[in-house]
């Protein structure tokens, strides 16, 4: 009689292989250890606070004379956006559908002269010096009314850019080059046909072309229409060393217009000069000076869009993001540094011998723990901050809800590439402090040294291109526009890469570490 | 005392990684500091440069290096559980924090005078070649000039107080990573903060206490009255910083069991 025998067979229940475990083991790994739970909390709450302390050491206020005011509100433009809108404005009503014609002979102008530091008027008897402004402009306008930031659409000479066609203050159409002179005078032409406004313009008062065309909607069947002249700012940004400062003054621009047509309904026959978006409390700025059928105005401000500098961004809400960063790039260091310290890395890669997944599951832990908890923060931070920004008196830069989403997911997003980055830079030098230590200065000191005034604009925008540092684009919520001069820089919130190709430069240093980081947990014994 | 430095040194020396990071020390402050000295160009006549100040900016850099190494004294030591056989050998917690804190400092004070003085002269080289010439008002960096000595000097001891604020960093924490995480959030967190503060007074403040930009303000040289703290006050600042994070590490390393 012979026994057979069976083989042995592990009573063990055979668990499942496939990836999803292993992710729920990294999982278990962070979860379980206290001192990494209550960081992440920590992380968070930073957020908050330091959000919390930028609102409190954030007041803005006005002085009328010796007693402080609220500040004027800044004029909000028919898409919500912040506009500048002051300019000298000789006006009548307009019933219906009809055109304005013009001629215009000359644009002079040059930066306001100053009388011991302040300048006192800004009309027609103000001496100027240098040149005239590129974007000082002047021409026709049809306007819904005289309120800063209601709805327009204009055609314009400009010093510097030729004739241009704008409207609602975003938008811009070149017309023809080259600058207005008594010798080369420019013809310009408005028409009104329900909302849809066209500009023309003519060197010869017989030959049109079209410039631009815009609809305004919801226009009144009676707006003002005239003609107008503005000079923005003059700004000269300088930076060095310890800081970048913007210096200017106003500048004033003056149009001479003569053989000016009207047709359609026009019931006031009479012209009204009004200095739009003026200063309450200031003297007028601007004039008209009319002798026979020439009329000279000249006006100071702009007609376009706010772009920085009058207030608070809501990217400046999630300043403490800087803090949560230094946290969560310790954790993704420590997530992995931790297992070869205590040699816990030997036991995951027995358990698991295709280390290229235990990276991949680490990752995904880590960068999901860290972008759960930065939404969560900044969704928490970013209306908090702003609530008390606005009591404080500072006005927050309007922008898209959709602008707002990019700015609060995104700052999250860029704390899970950080942290995935110090997980793949640990995982290379598996030593702890070394890596934290590389991976916040990669990320953060170009950061600084770009935004804070170090470097001069140059070299900042060059590593706001090549560094880590350039992921921070994605939290830029101002809108730069080449119709508008200002200095676009980084000290002022403007990086040189839009938003998501800022955030791919972060990536992609994230991707190369985590292919070093592969290779070698390959290549290596343990 | 001596025992305990003498074992320090011991330690440091037998390793190559002090060594190294000693190396990388002087070579970011010193590549830094060139490139930072080759990026000005002044667009009008008059440059507003602060000359000595910019050609010591790799300081910046090298300040990470320094506090990485002062992390390592401690940290590592807690990392491989070495410290319950230094603390065996040497029970009096103090003095071996004591010596920790002169290693740390000595080899901070030369390695940081090669990396300052390498930085000016780099200045010095490159400088001229970049529009800051004498005739614009710039005489060539020397040390017998009475702010650039000044700026270089504390240059020095700045290095030797981040390194001091790390050491006593890592001794409250013993943790390598959380350590270097903590000095770094305390010195990179102020400047950010003041920048998004609108308020003067917030932001005087906040950049009066800031351990960095406090201690950098020893290397300015010209427009000292705009600065928000002068100049040896400011060192005084990450002095108080320095001596509260080893005051700190020394309590917590006394309390505690190890």
């Amino acid at each position: 009689m012979t026994e057979t025998t069976t083989a042995y067979r592990s009573t063990m229940r055979t668990e499942r292989d496939g990836f999803g475990q292993l992710l729920h083991s990294e999982w278990t790994k962070f979860r379980t250890v206290r001192g990494w739970v209550i960081a992440t909390v920590v992380a968070a709450l930073v957020t908050v606070l330091f959000g919390l302390l930028t609102a409190a050491g954030s007041h803005t206020s006005c002085s009328n004379g010796p007693v402080e005011i609220a500040c004027p509100a800044i004029p909000v433009g028919p898409d919500g956006e912040a506009v500048k809108d002051s300019f000298y404005f000789v006006h009548q009503p307009l019933a219906g559908d009809g055109s304005i014609t013009v001629r215009v002979t000359s644009l002079t102008g040059g930066v306001a002269a100053r009388d011991g530091g302040v300048v006192r008027k800004l009309d027609a008897t103000t001496p100027t010096s240098g040149e005239i402004q590129p974007w000082a402009k002047a021409g026709l306008i049809i306007k819904e009314n005289t309120t800063a930031g209601s709805a327009y659409a204009a055609i314009m000479v400009t010093g510097g850019h030729g004739v241009r066609m704008q409207d609602n203050y975003t938008g811009d159409a070149a017309g023809p080059a080259g600058a207005v002179s008594a010798a080369s005078p420019r013809w310009l032409r408005l028409t009104r046909t329900g909302n849809t406004l066209t500009g023309y313009s003519s060197i010869d008062g017989a030959a049109w072309t079209a410039v631009g065309t815009a609809h305004l909607a919801g226009l009144s069947t009676t707006v003002q229409a005239g003609m107008f002249a503005t000079s923005p700012i003059q700004e000269t940004f300088t930076q060095q060393l310890g800081g970048g400062s913007a210096t200017g003054g106003p500048t004033l621009a003056t149009a001479r217009f003569d053989t000016l047509g009207l047709q359609g309904h026009w019931p006031e026959k009479a012209w009204t000069g009004d200095a739009v978006g003026a200063e309450p409390g200031r003297a007028a700025s601007g004039e008209l000076r009319q002798s026979g059928a020439t009329y000279a105005v000249t006006g100071t401000g702009d007609i376009a869009p706010d772009v920085a500098g009058s207030g608070a961004t809501i990217e400046q809400t999630l300043a403490g993001v800087f803090a949560t960063l230094a946290m969560m790039v310790v954790l993704g260091v420590l997530f992995i540094t931790t297992e070869y310290r205590r040699g816990m890395i030997r036991t995951s890669l027995t358990a698991r011998p295709r280390r290229g997944q235990i990276l991949a599951a680490k990752a995904m832990v880590i960068g999901a723990v860290t972008f759960v908890t930065g939404l969560i923060a900044n969704a928490v931070t970013f209306p908090l901050t702003a609530h008390f920004l606005r009591a404080n008196g500072n006005f927050i830069y309007p922008t898209t809800w959709l602008t707002a989403l990019r700015v609060i997911a995104g700052t999250a997003a860029l704390l899970a590439v950080a942290a995935v980055l110090a997980l793949a830079v640990g995982t290379i030098v598996r030593r702890s402090a070394g890596a934290v230590a590389a991976v916040i200065v990669l990320i953060v000191l170009p950061y600084i040294v770009s935004t804070a005034g170090v470097l001069p604009a140059g070299p900042s925008q060059w590593l706001l291109r090549l560094t880590p540092a350039a992921g921070f684009a994605i939290q830029q919520s101002l809108i730069e526009y080449p119709q508008v001069s200002h200095a676009y820089v980084p000290a002022f919130g403007f990086y040189p890469l839009a938003p998501w190709s800022g955030f791919a430069v972060l990536c992609a240093y994230a991707a190369v570490a985590l292919g070093v980081a592969h290779y070698l947990l390959q290549r290596r014994d343990t | 005392m001596m025992l305990a430095l003498h074992a320090e040194w011991t330690k440091l020396r037998t390793v190559a990684g002090p060594a190294w990071l000693l190396l990388a020390a002087i070579a970011s402050t010193v590549a830094l500091s060139a490139a930072a000295a080759a990026a000005p160009t002044c667009p009008l006549d008059r440059c507003l440069v602060d000359a000595p100040r910019l050609s010591l900016t790799g300081v910046q850099l090298g300040q990470v290096v320094i506090a990485v190494l002062a992390v390592l004294v401690v940290g590592g030591e807690y990392s491989t559980g070495m410290i319950r056989t230094t603390l065996t050998a040497l029970p009096r917690r103090v003095t071996v924090l004591a010596a920790k804190a002169t290693t740390v400092s000595g080899l901070t004070l030369a390695a940081g005078s090669v990396a300052v003085l390498g930085s000016l002269l780099a200045g010095r080289l490159i400088l001229p070649g970049n529009g800051l010439t004498r005739s614009r008002g710039y005489a060539p960096l020397t040390l017998t000039d009475g702010p650039t000595l000044r700026a270089a000097a504390g240059s020095v001891l700045y290095l030797v107080l981040i390194g001091l604020l790390s050491l006593g960093v890592a001794t409250a924490v013993r943790d390598s990573a959380t350590a270097i995480g903590v000095v770094l959030g305390l010195l990179y967190l102020f400047p950010i903060l003041a920048q998004v503060v609108t308020d003067p007074i917030w932001q005087r403040h906040l950049q009066q206490i800031a351990p960095m930009t406090a201690g950098l303000a020893i290397q300015t040289t010209t427009d000292i009255a705009s600065l928000p703290i002068s100049p040896w006050a400011g060192l005084g600042v990450l002095a108080a910083w320095a001596a509260g994070a080893l005051l700190a590490g020394g309590l917590l390393l006394r309390l505690r069991d190890t």
